[in-house]
Order: structure tokens, then C-alpha cells, then sequence
């Protein structure tokens, strides 16, 4: 739970969700539920076609991967009573956790199903947890064990687990950039899709971030040239917490040096963090916030 | 017994994930969620696009494998559990290694990765012919 939760209305629907998962737990295996069709050649097909498997094995036997394929619900699903996916399911979107991800699936095979076979499957309720604080926001993790049957024969087996989870909100304004005397004609470049650094006039050395003083020379005469926008990730941070108003955790902070040799913050962007390293090459991207544009990074 | 040079890789597999592959794999899998094929719905619900169902993504790790293994190789385990989405627009590339060999089941390791980084990693175990 997040720190900033524990109110009474949170309380209770964590509570409910327990009980509704005690109870489906309890139930154990749920009742056959068969499939709409036999395992058919023309879906099949439809299947080798869509993922451009050219196995010649099949159609005359199914792509075992197909298995959970034969008793999906469908357009439009009619839960039975005591499908334990479809109570928990229930359950959470009653209670706000709208959204659904898959995150783990493992699949046993006992043979090769033929066309003309007609399945059922069983299923029972593993394990429930959460709230969990996540990358796509707070939800819950469900597991299930499922069994396919070719009449009184298993055939296959599997684990599944899904990530119940509340939309986060449209992503909130971050927190506006101070501006300055010194700073403006930054965030002023940023607004035409420049990236500006502070030149001195009288000794010509770069300087970032800005300020009224040349640190080399000390003259109080700063004007500014345009960065390439090209530069390599000179160090990096991951931030995972606390939550920053208008960011998803976890979020990447670069410091960037830059082709012209001066060094710059920024996030980087569409990046899984154990993808980055020092080194890395990047360029601008200037990202809309309010009334300002911030400079961010992304690989290139 | 991991013989001399180890195991053999596989050869790399690059699928081009349009939206048309997105959309025609989740109905091919029966998969009717519409963060699947409705883009406006997906924005909604979060995502940055539509994305591919897991059940396709299964099949295209059973697909890798059997790739290299061969039409007579009966795939009996595939196990994976996902990282980044994979969303219309990538090139999804799965590449493996065998990490384990008893008589003639062989488990291959699987990680598929897109420009967000791995989308799936997981084990599949094959019995070769």
C-alpha cells in the first residue's frame, strides 16, 4: 500500500477483495468449461498465418502454444459461477483495478492435440496479492493453475498470472522551471527547439548551467550559442522514489555531456534503465510542459 | 554434460510488429481485449499504443524455437514471463541459447527484446528427434 493510503475506504476494498479470493481459493478447481470448438484446422491456420510460423507439422497437429487458444471466451465471455479468473476479475474492477496486463504464463504439453479433439478446462484461484505499488500504478497480482482435458486425459497445464491494475491519471503538470535574469534565454531557446549554452563574449568559454559571471575570466558579458543537441550519457541516475508530481516511476536522470564539451541534466526518455550506460549516445528532445518546453533525452 | 565450445546458439528471429501483426495475432489467439487492437482504448488505459497479447507472445517463443528444432521436435514447456510491452511499431528480436541437455530434451533459454528493452525472457523445453 502507499504510504499516502490507508483510509478506510481503501481498507475495506482491499478488504473485500481478500475475502472474495479466500473464498474462490477455497472453492479449488472450478467446473469444466469446454471449448467453443473442436481443435480445428481453419484456426489453426489462422494462427500459423498471423504469426508467421511455417512448421509443416501443422495443421495436421496443433501448435501446442495454441493450447489456452481452444478455450478462450471469446467476443463476448459468459463467466460460469465459479471461474476463479472471472470472480477475481469481477471483484477488481468493482473496486477500481480496471485495467489488465498479463505478466507470467508457463505451459506444459503431454502430447500433440489433433483436429477433432474437443477440449474443457479447469481452473482454480493460487494466489492473490497486493496492492502492489507498479510501474503501470497500484494493482493486484492474480495466479492461476489450469488444467486442459481431452476427455478424461490431461493434456496440458499451465500457470497464469495477471496484474489487475488502476490506470494512473493523466500524467500531472510537472513542477515549472525557475526563471531568471540569467536563465531566460534557456528556457526562451527551449520554446523554438533550441538548446542554448551560455558563451562568454569577452573570453569565448562554454558554460553550463548559466549564471552572470564567466568563471574563466570573470566578465559579466554572457551571450549564448546552439547546441548540436548531440551528445553521451556522462552519468546517470535510476529513480525509483519517493513519486515526483507528473513522473511514472522509474525514471532515468542523465547528465549528458555534450558535443560542444559542457554538461547537461535532463531525463531520459523511452529507455529501460538497465539498458543504460555511460557512454551512451543521445540527442535532445524538447518535451511540451505547461507553458515551457524542457529539454530530455533519447538514445540515438 | 555442457560439451567442448558449449551448446550451440540459435539463429536470431526479428519480427516486424506492425499494427496489422498486433491485431491479426491477439484474434488469431482469440484474444479480444481492446488494448490489443483499439489504440484510443490503450492511450486510455495507460499504454503508449496497442500491444501484443501474451498468448501471441508465447507462440512466438514455441515459434523460435521449433525454427530451429524442426518439424518433429514436440515442444513441451514454454514458460516466460514478460518485461516491456510490446507495442505496434517495434521489431521484437528473440534470440536463445540451450542451457541444459537430458537425453533428448533440451531447454533453451529465450529473451525477446524490442527498443524498450527485454519484452520476454523465459525457458522452453524441446524434445528433439
Amino acid at each position: 500500500m502507499s504510504a499516502t493510503s490507508g483510509s478506510s475506504a481503501e481498507t475495506s476494498a482491499a478488504d473485500r477483495i481478500t475475502a472474495v479470493a479466500d473464498r474462490l481459493r477455497a472453492a479449488g478447481e472450478c467446473t469444466p468449461r469446454p471449448a467453443r470448438d473442436p481443435v480445428n484446422e481453419p484456426m489453426i491456420n489462422n494462427w500459423t498465418e498471423a504469426l508467421g510460423d511455417r512448421n509443416p507439422a501443422y495443421p495436421a497437429v496443433a501448435p501446442p502454444a495454441m493450447i489456452q487458444v481452444w478455450t478462450m471466451g471469446g467476443l463476448h465471455p459468459e463467466r460460469s459461477e465459479d471461474d476463479p479468473l472471472g470472480g477475481m476479475v469481477e471483484i477488481l474492477d468493482a473496486t477500481g483495478y480496471t485495467s489488465v496486463v498479463a505478466t507470467n504464463s508457463e505451459q506444459t504439453y503431454h502430447r500433440h492435440l489433433k483436429p477433432g479433439e474437443r477440449l474443457a478446462v479447469t481452473s482454480r484461484l493460487e494466489e492473490v496479492v497486493g496492492p502492489k505499488q507498479t510501474a503501470l500504478g497500484e494493482g493486484w497480482f492474480v495466479t492461476t493453475r489450469s488444467t486442459w482435458w481431452s476427455g478424461d486425459e490431461p493434456v496440458g497445464e499451465m500457470m497464469f498470472r495477471v496484474l489487475k491494475f488502476k490506470p494512473k491519471p493523466a500524467t500531472q503538470a510537472s513542477v515549472p522551471p525557475m526563471v531568471s535574469r540569467d536563465t531566460a534565454f534557456f528556457w526562451d531557446g527551449t520554446k523554438l527547439g533550441e538548446l542554448r549554452i551560455q558563451k562568454c563574449a569577452a573570453c569565448g568559454a562554454l558554460r553550463h548551467p548559466p549564471g552572470p559571471m564567466c568563471p574563466r575570466c570573470n566578465a559579466l558579458d554572457p551571450t549564448h550559442i546552439v547546441s548540436s543537441g548531440l551528445g553521451e550519457v556522462y552519468s546517470y541516475v535510476v529513480h525509483h522514489h519517493p513519486q515526483v508530481p507528473g513522473k511514472q516511476t522509474p525514471f532515468v536522470i542523465a547528465l549528458v555531456e555534450l558535443e560542444e564539451g559542457v554538461r547537461m541534466l535532463g531525463e531520459l526518455l523511452d529507455v529501460d534503465p538497465e539498458q543504460v550506460k555511460v557512454g551512451l549516445p543521445v540527442r535532445v528532445r524538447f518535451v511540451p510542459s505547461g507553458e515551457f518546453a524542457l529539454p530530455a533525452w533519447e538514445v540515438r | 554434460m555442457t560439451p567442448p565450445g558449449g551448446w550451440p546458439t540459435l539463429p536470431e528471429l526479428a519480427i516486424d510488429v506492425t499494427p496489422t501483426f498486433v491485431i491479426s495475432t491477439a484474434l488469431a489467439t482469440r484474444d479480444f481485449q481492446d488494448v490489443h487492437h483499439d489504440r484510443d482504448k490503450a492511450v486510455q488505459r495507460g499504454s503508449k499504443d496497442i500491444f501484443l497479447n501474451i498468448l501471441t507472445t508465447t507462440g512466438l517463443v514455441q515459434r523460435f524455437v521449433t525454427d530451429w528444432a524442426g518439424p518433429d521436435a514436440f515442444v513441451r514447456n514454454v514458460s516466460i514471463k514478460l518485461g516491456v510491452p510490446c507495442y505496434a511499431g517495434e521489431t521484437l528480436t528473440l534470440s536463445g541459447e540451450i542451457t541444459a541437455r537430458e537425453g533428448s530434451e533440451a531447454t533453451v533459454r529465450v529473451v525477446g527484446r524490442n527498443s524498450l528493452g527485454d519484452h520476454v525472457t523465459g525457458t522452453v523445453k524441446v524434445v528433439l528427434p
